[in-house]
């Protein structure tokens, strides 16, 4: 099961610290580029610990249990979806948010497969980035436009071996034409408040629409997606 | 679908005076004739007129959206309330029973006034002498050639007389005095025709050949089935005469009737590369000369710009290469996207974010969109102020989108001085003459996004990836 399957349900309280500013966990190899971030996210975020490699990480992130883990998806000891796999039995309530370089979807699949709830790039404005923490910290899920475009691409018209195959169930292998839509305007680089303004909607049904989106992208055999993971987790 | 909800359409300049923020207004932007030699792609600017329309009860107008040649036929089925085809038919038949029908056919092109317009192209052909001039002169070299024929015992041919004139002296009118979209109906009918003239296929030649060989029998037959006696041959001599001297009279009148009627569509396509060639100088040099200026205090920047467009240039002058345009040989619309994301990248030193979804094989019009893509992201680069540019493109079975957005000042269309070509030619126009739609939409301070939507030929390839 992916870490938290039901969005909305623990709000503030578990979501965020004391304070109300979410707890966020840093896990990156580039010391460089974790001091820039630290300084973009300010005192909007607590940062409660930070980690280099995959070890470190997992003891570091039991042992400490933060709202948010930032998660580079490319470590030196393996894929940033180590660090998942092995926290989110243990600390169901540690939500992971991907950010990554690279744009290549396999690294971006494989890592909201293993449960994290997002996924950013890095050149994400600082607004931008302490904006998707707080969303994943509340349970949200966040998509940026890149992971937009590989989720229609991977939903798009059935290929034939999969229209024909048992196991393909609608229900999770298939985009509603409503999900669509907002998938198609975070593409195009729209926030959840103005999409939400474009096809009337509130900004809640906005999240809940990207949530099951973030589920089917979980839990659907749709061959693309089994593909990519597999892929990457070979190598 | 979902980009057609509401906002893609907004800002689209459909008042006349809405031209300011592009050089052209909204009528100029039906497609010039040249991009649609097929026609098959149905109608481009929906004037809403479509369906099956019961009986019409305004005055007889010509259908412009349902028509095969001047749209005569369609507006009288739409007046009358009979079947198109069969009003067709009827017009077909009475051309092949003596020419009328086609004689009526021009005449009502000619004075029956297109839909949603008050003038027939008669009216505004009265103000046109040159061009009365030159279908009097066609009308005159058919009277000849008709006056030969009679001489020569083919009498038949004298009933076509009338039907012949009128048709041929109408057309020229028309050809003359039409508006830009139904000169291209007329192009595309005529093409097969100029085609021949052309004639550097063999297959244009072989035509001729037969066509020659036919004429020549027949002229044969006729000859030689009536007695041959010199009481006959010398009404044929005073007719040589009487057209010998027609000839000199009026040999040099219509040899400038040929060349005006040549250099007139010479004309037409020196503009239309004119065109072109202002577009392709506005998307390279022109852009690099306004980047050199804004960066004038960077003397390496300068120097760097001006060495890359020397480049370009030269190689479009002496390669071929147009500057602006992808190589579109092996090119996929993904890998067009990527290019465009590259290139501005590195040339105006601002992030471009390109998110493409699907993908196909490049086609001209597909070449075309993305050169619109290109520019737009060029514009929104060089003025909106913003830090990111956004692009996203869709393929899906019909149709391919891009859609161009920033999050910068933004700008009021409206306000837009008129020499400014970017979006009304290199955008609006470019994706126009390709039976494609834009529109822009930006709100002052929040930012402006650009839409293109190009329908995609069929019998295209699909996308070669799952």
């Amino acid at each position: 099961m992916p870490a938290a399957s039901t969005p909305g349900m623990s709000k503030p309280g578990t979501g965020t610290g004391a304070d109300g500013r979410p707890r966020v966990f840093f896990v990156d190899d580039h010391a460089l580029f974790r001091s820039g971030v630290r300084s973009e996210l300010g005192d909007q975020v607590e940062v409660v610990g930070e980690a280099d490699d995959v070890e470190p990480a997992i003891a570091l992130i039991a042992e400490c249990v933060p709202d948010v883990v930032l998660l580079d998806v490319h470590l030196p000891g393996g894929g940033g979806q180590a660090v998942v796999t092995a926290i989110k039995d243990s600390h169901p309530q540690v939500r992971f948010l991907a950010l990554s370089a690279s744009d290549a979807p396999e690294d971006v699949i494989a890592t909201i497969r293993a449960g994290a709830r997002g996924y950013v790039t890095k050149t994400i404005s600082g607004p931008g980035l302490v904006d998707a923490v707080r969303r994943v910290a509340a349970g949200d899920a966040v998509f940026s436009p890149m992971l937009a475009g590989f989720v229609l691409d991977a939903f798009a018209a059935l290929p034939p071996e999969s229209a024909h195959r048992p196991a393909f169930d609608p229900e999770l292998d298939q985009l509603t034409p409503r999900e669509r839509e907002v998938l198609r305007l975070i593409a195009r680089g729209y926030t959840y408040k103005e999409i939400a303004r474009e096809l009337y909607l509130s900004v809640k049904t906005v999240e809940s629409h990207v949530s099951s989106v973030l589920r089917k992208l979980q839990l659907s055999t749709r061959h693309q997606l089994t593909r990519w993971a597999t892929e990457r987790r070979l190598n | 679908m979902a980009e057609q909800t509401g906002l893609a359409l907004t800002w689209r300049p459909e008042r006349p005076g809405g031209g300011r923020w592009g050089r052209r207004p909204a009528s100029d932007l039906v497609p010039p004739p040249e991009r649609w030699p097929g026609g098959r792609r149905g109608r481009r600017h929906g004037r809403g007129l479509r369906g099956p329309r019961p009986r019409n009860s305004g005055p007889l107008r010509r259908e412009r959206d349902d028509r095969l040649a001047g749209g005569v036929a369609a507006g009288l089925a739409a007046r009358t309330g009979l079947n198109v085809t069969v009003v067709r038919t009827v017009f077909v038949l009475a051309a092949l029973a003596g020419g009328f029908g086609t004689a009526a056919y021009v005449a009502a092109w000619l004075l029956v006034p297109a839909a949603g317009q008050q003038r027939s192209i008669g009216s505004k052909a009265m103000t046109d002498p040159p061009g009365v001039a030159l279908a009097a002169g066609l009308g005159s070299l058919l009277v000849v050639v008709l006056l030969i024929a009679s001489a020569l015992g083919a009498g038949w041919l004298g009933s076509l007389a009338w039907p012949l004139l009128i048709s041929a002296a109408g057309l020229v009118l028309i050809w003359r005095n039409a508006p830009a979209d139904e000169q291209a109906t007329m192009r595309r009918l005529a093409e097969p025709l100029l085609g021949l003239a052309e004639g550097n296929r063999r297959s244009g030649t072989a035509v001729r050949v037969a066509v020659a060989t036919m004429l020549l029998a027949v002229g044969l037959f006729i000859l030689l089935s009536g007695p041959v006696s010199r009481a006959a041959l010398r009404p044929l001599g005073g007719v040589a005469l009487v057209m010998a001297a027609i000839v000199v009279v009026l040999g040099p009148w219509w040899l400038r009737i040929a060349r005006d009627l040549v250099s007139e569509r010479q004309a037409r396509v020196r503009a239309e590369e004119r065109a072109d060639l202002a577009t392709r100088v506005h998307d390279s040099v022109l852009q690099t000369l306004a980047l050199i200026q804004r960066r004038a205090s960077e003397p390496q920047q300068v120097i760097q710009l001006a060495r890359a467009q020397e480049r370009e240039l030269r190689s479009w002058l002496f390669g071929g290469r147009a500057p602006g345009s992808m190589d579109e040989r092996g090119l996929t619309l993904a890998a067009g996207i990527r290019l465009i994301q590259q290139e501005v990248e590195a040339q105006h030193g601002v992030a471009v974010e390109a998110v493409t979804v699907g993908d196909c094989d490049l086609d001209d019009d597909l070449g075309a969109l993305l050169a619109a893509a290109r520019e737009a992201t060029v514009n929104a680069v060089k003025w909106s102020g913003a830090e990111v540019v956004s692009i996203f493109a869709e393929v899906e079975p019909a149709r391919v989108s891009v859609f161009v957005r920033d999050r910068g000042r933004g700008f009021d269309p409206a306000a837009v001085p008129g020499d400014r070509k970017g979006l009304a030619e290199s955008v609006h126009a470019r994706m126009a003459r390709r039976g494609g739609s834009s529109a822009v939409r930006s709100v002052q301070g929040e930012g402006t996004e650009v839409s293109l939507t190009m329908p995609r030929a069929l019998g295209t390839r699909q996308p070669s990836r799952a």
